[in-house]
């Protein structure tokens, strides 16, 4: 029996154990090296189609060393203990202008997941909604500690 | 063949018969302009004829050409549309005798925007034709002004990621089987299993439609049934490739409106449904926001004999052009034909913008895609979690990496086929992007993760050794060994 439960698994190594801060670095690096900007993003809603996670500052653009973006981990991580946080390395490279490599780096201690609301329709269709169990409570809430 | 004419001018225009090379379509002497699309054609000559006629008369016989002079062609500016062989070098050590004819033709002979007319013009007439014993296209140059008047892929990479939200490593995955027989609802637990398990796709195949046992509606029912749920265990974007080749356009339209309405992000078509068929699914996916995926169902029929046929870089070109998101490209280490540095050529040609002439990679002719969408290439057929390393180097991050067998074979479960799939990527990206030689290294990455993952620990033990050593049929002439994988 595999089950990953309620583990989320969005980003590229979410089927890893946790990535230490060593091992984030060094993929920050790795994107650095590329040419491609950093940057930090926080959100209480893991729903896979929300596209806009909250910005932790801006991208950093001009970064040399990998070791500011996780400094600036460490201080998202502080304010929001109980968000997901991700970090991403953006390729503004002209044919690519997208991201190439998203990972996760933070966790809510308790991930609630998600219920598939089914709308039943005739001839046996039925309409899926994707409900985050996190969004129950409103967002003012969701940022403190569970 | 007729003999050479010695007053070629002259007697151009009398009635009759006259080589092809007096006719026009041999000119050693033509610069190509940049707007011209250019050929490279394979020819094998019937003994005796001369290499020069035989290139003038496929640049004939692909353009405005037929057996014997027509005054008619005084009505025209015929210079313009008549296609030009410019120049013919023969294949070294071949036998019987090979050539590469190179030939250039005006954008005025093309149809804006059709594949099929770019087709029945390059490829219609001229490979029956009795003079040349085989024939292959080899490549193609497509100009910026006319690739203009294609919409390419109806997302391409860089839309298709997004939409999926998946980045930095290859996609994952997985055709169901067995292909035929499964009812819809045993059918769907498959696609179930190995996505909540970590793929990203599951696939219906190339032969899947509507059988008697698995009609295509209720298929599509349990199939979006199991994507959702799986969504729901994982919270990531999960797809399934529902199989929309029909006798019809208008079965297919249903189908595909169907696999809409049910919450799909991608539908599948079969290369067996014609150019003009993929070109119109594609306008559809576009109009649709769905990703589409192309299974080059019968390609090696015409793409695998190195002497005749179509190479698959030119049919590549094609379907990049008349757009799809998804195309099976070939796999290096799998049960299919590829060679190494054939499938970089292919690979190049659907996901660079610019890829340069490159004897060993097999591409005759620098070819700027002038910003058309990179398409996705997809490696399917044989391949397994133990192979991560290999696929990796040879196919880099942007491509599908389909694992069928090497999924449901698992002996622990489909789920459990697919976490060790996932795990063996996810830990060969960590391993390469730590500046890690993980080609070199790559069984030892892998053993280390599955220290802690017993799906990739019993994937490795079943399959680690499985490997599939057979030359290649196609190679290019750049090549003389084939290239041992490593």
């Amino acid at each position: 029996m595999v089950h990953k439960g309620l583990r989320i698994t969005q980003g590229t190594f979410s089927y890893l154990p946790d990535l230490t801060d060593e091992e984030t670095k060094a993929e920050i690096q790795y994107g650095i090296d590329n040419g491609w900007a950093p940057s930090v993003e926080f959100t209480s809603d893991p729903h896979p189609r929300n596209v806009y996670w909250e910005m932790w500052g801006m991208p950093m653009f001009d970064l040399k060393d990998a070791a500011a973006a996780l400094y600036e981990v460490k201080r998202c991580r502080e304010a929001f203990p109980n968000s997901y946080i991700r970090v991403s390395l953006y390729n503004s490279k002209l044919t690519k202008q997208t991201t190439a490599l998203q990972f996760i780096v933070n966790r809510p201690a308790y991930e609630p997941g998600f219920r598939l609301d089914r709308q039943e329709s005739t001839d046996r269709i039925v309409r899926y909604t994707l409900h985050a169990y996190a969004l129950d409570r409103p967002e003012g809430e969701r940022y403190r500690d569970a | 063949m007729q003999t050479t004419s010695k007053d070629g001018l002259r007697s151009r225009w009398a009635a009759g018969v006259i080589p092809y090379k007096e006719m026009g379509y041999w000119r050693p002497d033509y610069e190509p302009e940049s707007s011209d699309i250019l050929a490279a054609f394979r020819i094998t000559p019937q003994a005796g004829v001369d290499p020069e006629e035989a290139a003038a008369a496929v640049a004939g016989e692909s353009s405005t050409a037929t057996w014997t002079v027509v005054w008619t062609d005084r009505l025209t500016a015929h210079e313009n549309y008549q296609g030009k062989a410019y120049r013919v070098d023969p294949v070294p050590n071949s036998d019987p005798p090979q050539f590469i004819a190179y030939i250039a033709y005006k954008l005025d002979l093309f149809e804006e925007g059709s594949i099929a007319n770019l087709t029945s013009s390059i490829i219609g007439n001229v490979f029956g034709f009795k003079a040349i014993k085989a024939l292959r296209l080899e490549d193609m140059r497509l100009p910026r002004e006319y690739l203009k008047t294609f919409q390419g892929a109806p997302h391409g990479i860089v839309n298709e990621r997004e939409m999926l939200n998946k980045y930095g490593r290859p996609l994952l995955g997985a055709t169901t089987k067995p292909k035929l027989g499964l009812s819809p609802r045993n059918y769907g637990r498959v696609v179930y299993e190995a996505l909540r398990g970590g793929l990203d796709f599951v696939k219906d195949d190339e032969n899947i439609n509507s059988q008697p046992f698995n009609r295509w509606r209720e298929r599509y029912l349990y199939c979006m049934e199991a994507v959702h749920r799986s969504m729901a265990q994982t919270g990531e974007i999960k797809g399934h490739y529902l199989n929309v080749t029909a006798a019809s356009m208008e079965q297919m339209y249903e189908r595909a409106d169907f696999a809409k309405e049910l919450g799909s992000v991608i539908v599948m078509i079969d290369l067996t449904i014609g150019y003009t068929a993929m070109q119109s699914m594609s306008n559809w996916a576009r109009k649709n926001s769905m990703l589409l995926h192309l299974h080059r169902a019968g390609h090696a029929t015409f793409s695998r004999q190195k002497s005749h046929g179509v190479s698959f870089r030119v049919l590549a070109k094609w379907c990049r052009m008349l757009g799809v998101d998804h195309i099976h490209a070939g796999t290096v280490v799998g049960k299919l034909e590829g060679d190494p540095n054939s499938i970089k050529g292919y690979y190049d040609t659907l996901r660079e913008d610019f890829v340069p002439k490159n004897p060993v990679t097999g591409i005759y002719f620098d070819q700027d895609w002038a910003h058309l969408p990179a398409v996705m290439p997809v490696a399917s057929g044989g391949i397994h979690a133990g192979q991560m390393h290999q696929l990796l180097h040879y196919l880099g991050e942007d491509v599908v990496l389909q694992f069928g067998g090497g999924t449901i074979g698992h002996p622990m479960g489909v789920a459990a086929g697919a976490t060790a799939n996932r795990v063996a990527v996810e830990a060969m990206i960590q391993a390469r992007n730590e500046g890690r030689n993980y080609l070199k290294e790559g069984k030892e990455i892998l053993q280390r993760a599955a220290r802690w993952s017993p799906e990739l620990r019993s994937a490795l033990e079943v399959w680690g050794d499985v490997a599939f050593d057979y030359e290649s049929t196609d190679v290019p002439d750049a090549i003389e060994m084939p290239t041992p994988v490593i």
